[in-house]
């Protein structure tokens, strides 16, 4: 089938696509955005965590056929040319990023979180990313990071 | 495999007639994740998720309708305080991502006797409407699941809506799993006391072949309150009157050994969490009583 969608503000199509497949899979194999990561393939682990229509949603839970006509955001989209987002340079400066797997998906669950508050409380920031697993950080950088975006980001 | 979207609910429910052995997809967390492992080779995805009706909630006559495609989130942020029980489940379903795309009326499809909506559902006395080609029918929420995996839907139906009576007193929900998120229920409870109708509904997930009522201990409580004059003027209540309906709902279940839990560990966590649900709605009619006056 073929499947059209906005990703990042630019239209896309990708033909042959099974309808079977996800949303993950025609980002990374259709479109060469490997930026979401696949890692459990069921929702579980929040690697491969997108914007479908203005909402966070793990793309491996949404079919090929689903995402056409939608507008859809990627890690890809956040930062501005060369200059990094705030929230993926907090994310290095916290040494939130070890293995990095995770952090694609960590990186969109928290620029939905600051779009929607921009001082959450450190329980605020664990609720809203629990949906994102880290098996290196033990999560403390991660929610250190969260708190410096959200301060960069007050300021600028 | 074919790709079908209907354009209308009418087309959608002419498509399933046509293709009983569709599979329907809305928020997808359950069948993506058939389809990804392989679990699951459906002919057709039959897909509701671009049908904008489908994702609406209405309120009126003291009822809820929640379209099939409303979801967990939109519960949250809608009508959450007419359906505490449904909302506190809604709070725990997986994640943030989760929540954003799944649904109740999926979750009624899937009919997992862990699904974290059933409990209140069974709590609350909802109903499902059902469509079909041969018309609408509204099945009693009790009358939904005949066994694990399993419900009355037939291959040419699709689930509409479903129907919730708003809360007419307290509820609570309460389940155990390994951590607060991305948790499939070892055991789950719901518990609604409806003081207009002095009626106690009760939920138990994940502790038989189906989500299932603690109809026994209900009927005990309300004829126990009945008998001490406690709908009328409410009181603290009775250790004694507490453990005879948590062991009565403890009593209700058949649970088995599984990964996540043994039959011994669900039926005392099922009798924990029944008395402590019962006890956390009932101060809230104690304090409810106590502020009128």
């Amino acid at each position: 089938m073929l499947v059209e969608l906005t990703v990042n503000g630019r239209r896309r199509s990708a033909e042959n696509v099974w309808p079977g497949d996800n949303l993950l899979y025609l980002l990374r194999e259709h479109l060469g955005l490997r930026g979401s990561k696949n890692a459990c393939e069921q929702g579980e682990c929040g690697s491969c965590s997108v914007y479908l229509d203005g909402a966070l949603v793990c793309a491996c839970l949404v079919s090929a056929g689903q995402a056409h006509g939608a507008d859809v955001i990627t890690v890809e989209g956040l930062a501005d040319g060369d200059r990094l987002h705030p929230i993926q340079q907090a994310f290095i400066d916290e040494g939130a990023v070890q293995c990095g797997f995770c952090t694609p998906g960590l990186i969109i669950a928290t620029h939905r979180l600051l779009a929607a508050t921009t001082s959450p409380s450190d329980e605020e920031i664990r609720e809203h990313l629990a949906g994102n697993l880290c098996r290196c950080t033990g999560y403390e950088k991660i929610v250190e990071a969260v708190r410096l975006a959200a301060l960069e980001m007050a300021v600028s | 495999m074919d790709y079908l979207r209907p354009r209308s609910w009418q087309d959608a429910v002419a498509l399933k007639t046509e293709n009983p052995e569709a599979v329907p997809i809305c928020g997808g967390t359950d069948v993506m994740v058939g389809i990804n492992f392989a679990h699951i080779r459906p002919v057709a995805l039959l897909d509701l998720s671009h049908l904008d009706d489908l994702r609406k909630w209405t309120h009126h006559n003291g009822t809820v309708e929640l379209g099939a495609g409303v979801t967990y989130t939109d519960i949250i942020e809608g009508p959450a305080h007419h359906l505490p029980a449904l909302a506190i489940a809604a709070r725990t379903v997986g994640s943030p991502q989760i929540r954003n795309r799944g649904t109740v009326a999926g979750n009624l499809a899937t009919a997992s006797p862990a699904g974290d909506a059933h409990p209140p559902l069974l709590a609350t006395g909802a109903t499902v409407r059902v469509d079909s080609m041969r018309g609408t029918r509204n099945v009693p929420i009790e009358s939904f699941f005949i066994g694990p995996k399993r419900s009355v839907l037939e291959a040419d139906e699709l689930i509409r809506s479903v129907r919730i009576p708003t809360a007419r007193g307290p509820q609570q929900f309460s389940k155990v799993g390994t951590r607060n998120a991305m948790v499939i229920a070892v055991v789950s409870f719901a518990i609604a006391l409806d003081l207009a109708e002095r009626r106690v509904g009760t939920g138990i997930g994940s502790a038989a072949p189906t989500p299932v009522q603690a109809a026994e201990g209900g009927v005990y409580l309300e004829s126990e309150l009945a008998r001490r004059g406690y709908w009328e003027k409410p009181r603290e209540l009775p250790a004694a009157m507490v453990d005879r309906f948590s062991a009565m709902v403890s009593s209700a279940c058949r649970p088995i050994d599984d990964v996540r839990g043994t039959t011994r560990y669900r039926i005392h966590a099922l009798k924990v969490m029944a008395a402590r649900t019962l006890r956390w709605a009932w101060a809230d009619v104690v304090k409810g009583w106590q502020d009128a006056r």
